[in-house]
């Protein structure tokens, strides 16, 4: 049993109820206990470090402050609460004086924070860090044969903080092969879905959702696959705004991650917040429980026949187990 | 060598955040604008506001709408090859901005909004805060924002009560120090 502390941060409590709901339930099946940090905060998202820098951090580190003694890492889905709680932990490391001030504040509610106690790790990193595809694909009741899936990280999930390659991630695209899916190669993957922009400029926010959109459909994809409620919210949400906007008729759900895990992992869709996406993903499920006979979901690409000079055999390191 | 006498205030101004003095290593390479999705909206590419930076240009620079458009994507912080933490010099330039009086309500209006709600509430109240935004900003978009609020309803998506958390005065307390430190960071 492996024991984290939880932060959901407020999207998680409604809009990404989905990604709480599955998030939970695929914790279950794996053996993570998730511990709630008690009466946490709203982490700021990226409004309250816009205003002000002290109040910003002193936010996030009554957060940090309230994990309980005995745990040594948080886990939070949302990549914006993940960033934030990593960043301050990071920042009062780094800058005693910072870690002074914020620690001043965090009195006045008899709170104190060291710098460096708690771990901070977003969902995904830790079912594709300390779990191994193997032990992944090890609870997979039904695989997801036949669903053609692009992985899609959005900006903080990966970047600045780099658990994965910051340019071109490739954990979510492991993790849904080890579910059994087939999954493309989506180049825009750690691209911005733009935030808050539809609150500032929606012309600017509407065309970076769209860039997203259309190259998704063109590699005819059945689901975009998010880690991220920010990420779900732009493109799914708003993809009807989109359409009306360019024209287009996007039709493309956007699920996270977890929710394909719940799925292959057995558990009930109903369990997993299906049904709360605005994109349907009535045909997603349908063909989970249909899939097209095996030949269909076989990989298309043509062998290359093997002509032209010899060449020396690829020189492979084996890692002896 | 003769000791460097120019002083640049501003300049001095927009580094101090944690690594803000990287600031003035900027080669003026451009890898920043070329990586920033949405800087065909900015009226400068971070690039730009950077050679406006050290050339001690706080009005202009303050004026324009570079940093609003930030998206805090952090592709210009991992490229730049002299490690300027560009990200958070646009969250730093959005404070001074404010300070200095220089925007236009529709814009920070969402920033203050939110922070206002987490103040009141802890937590922040996602769509209910987008339609407030929204009505009073921007109430002829409203009007075609209607559909997607609806159907965010019918899914459960959205919520009309915000939660409060119990330690609510504790919160306060915290962020009233922390506003009296104040202080540069």
């Amino acid at each position: 049993m492996r024991r984290y502390a939880y932060y959901p941060g407020c999207s998680l409590e409604r809009n990404a109820a989905a990604y709480d709901e599955s998030f939970r339930a695929v914790a279950e099946v794996l053996g993570i206990e998730l511990v709630e940090i008690p009466d946490w905060n709203c982490c700021g998202a990226t409004e309250y470090f816009s205003l002000d820098l002290l109040p910003a951090y002193a936010l996030v580190a009554r957060n940090l402050a309230l994990v309980p003694a005995d745990l040594d890492q948080v886990v939070a889905p949302c990549s914006a609460c993940y960033y934030n709680m990593y960043k301050t932990d990071k920042n009062m490391a780094l800058y005693p004086e910072l870690a002074r001030a914020v620690n001043e504040a965090l009195a006045a509610g008899q709170l104190h924070y060291d710098p460096g106690r708690v771990h901070s790790r977003h969902a995904l990193e830790v079912i594709t860090e300390d779990f191994t595809p193997e032990e992944i694909a090890a609870h997979v009741q039904k695989p997801l044969r036949g669903l053609r899936l692009a992985a899609y990280y959005g900006c903080v999930t990966v970047r600045p903080a780099g658990h994965d390659n910051p340019e071109y991630p490739t954990r979510m695209e492991r993790l849904l092969q080890a579910l059994g899916a087939t999954v493309v190669d989506y180049t825009l993957r750690a691209n911005c879905c733009g935030g808050h922009m539809t609150q500032l400029d929606a012309d600017t926010a509407y065309r970076m959702i769209y860039y997203l959109l259309s190259n998704a459909a063109r590699l005819d994809v059945d689901a975009l696959v998010v880690a991220c409620p920010m990420c779900q919210l732009n493109l799914d949400a708003y993809q009807g705004q989109v359409n009306a906007h360019f024209g287009s008729s996007f039709h493309i759900p956007i699920l996270y991650f977890t929710q394909m895990m719940g799925l292959a992992f057995g558990i009930a869709p109903e369990r997993l917040g299906f049904g709360q996406e605005i994109v349907s993903a009535e045909q997603v499920l349908e063909k989970f429980r249909n899939p097209p006979p095996e030949e269909e979901t076989a990989e298309r690409r043509p062998r290359r026949e093997r002509v032209g000079l010899p060449m020396p055999e690829p020189f492979v390191v084996r890692h002896e187990a | 060598m003769p000791e460097e006498t120019t002083t640049n205030p501003f300049l001095e101004e927009v580094m101090a955040i944690p690594g803000g003095e990287r600031l003035k290593a900027c080669i003026q390479c451009g890898t920043c604008g070329g990586s920033c999705p949405s800087g065909e909206a900015m009226d400068h590419t971070p690039r730009e506001i950077f050679a406006m930076i050290l050339a001690g240009m706080r009005e202009e620079v303050l004026k324009s709408n570079t940093f609003w458009f930030c998206v805090s994507c952090y592709y210009c912080t991992i490229r730049c090859p002299q490690e300027i933490p560009i990200t958070d010099i646009m969250y730093r330039l959005k404070q001074l901005a404010v300070r200095a009086g220089y925007y236009t309500a529709s814009i920070t209006g969402f920033s203050e909004t939110f922070v206002g709600q987490v103040e009141t509430y802890g937590r922040s109240f996602e769509l209910g805060l987008a339609t407030g935004h929204y009505l009073r900003h921007h109430p002829i978009q409203s009007i075609r924002m209607s559909p997607l609020m609806l159907s965010m309803v019918t899914r459960g998506r959205m919520s009309f009560t915000p939660t409060r958390i119990q330690g609510i005065r504790q919160l306060r307390a915290i962020l009233r120090r922390a506003k009296e430190l104040g202080g540069e960071w």
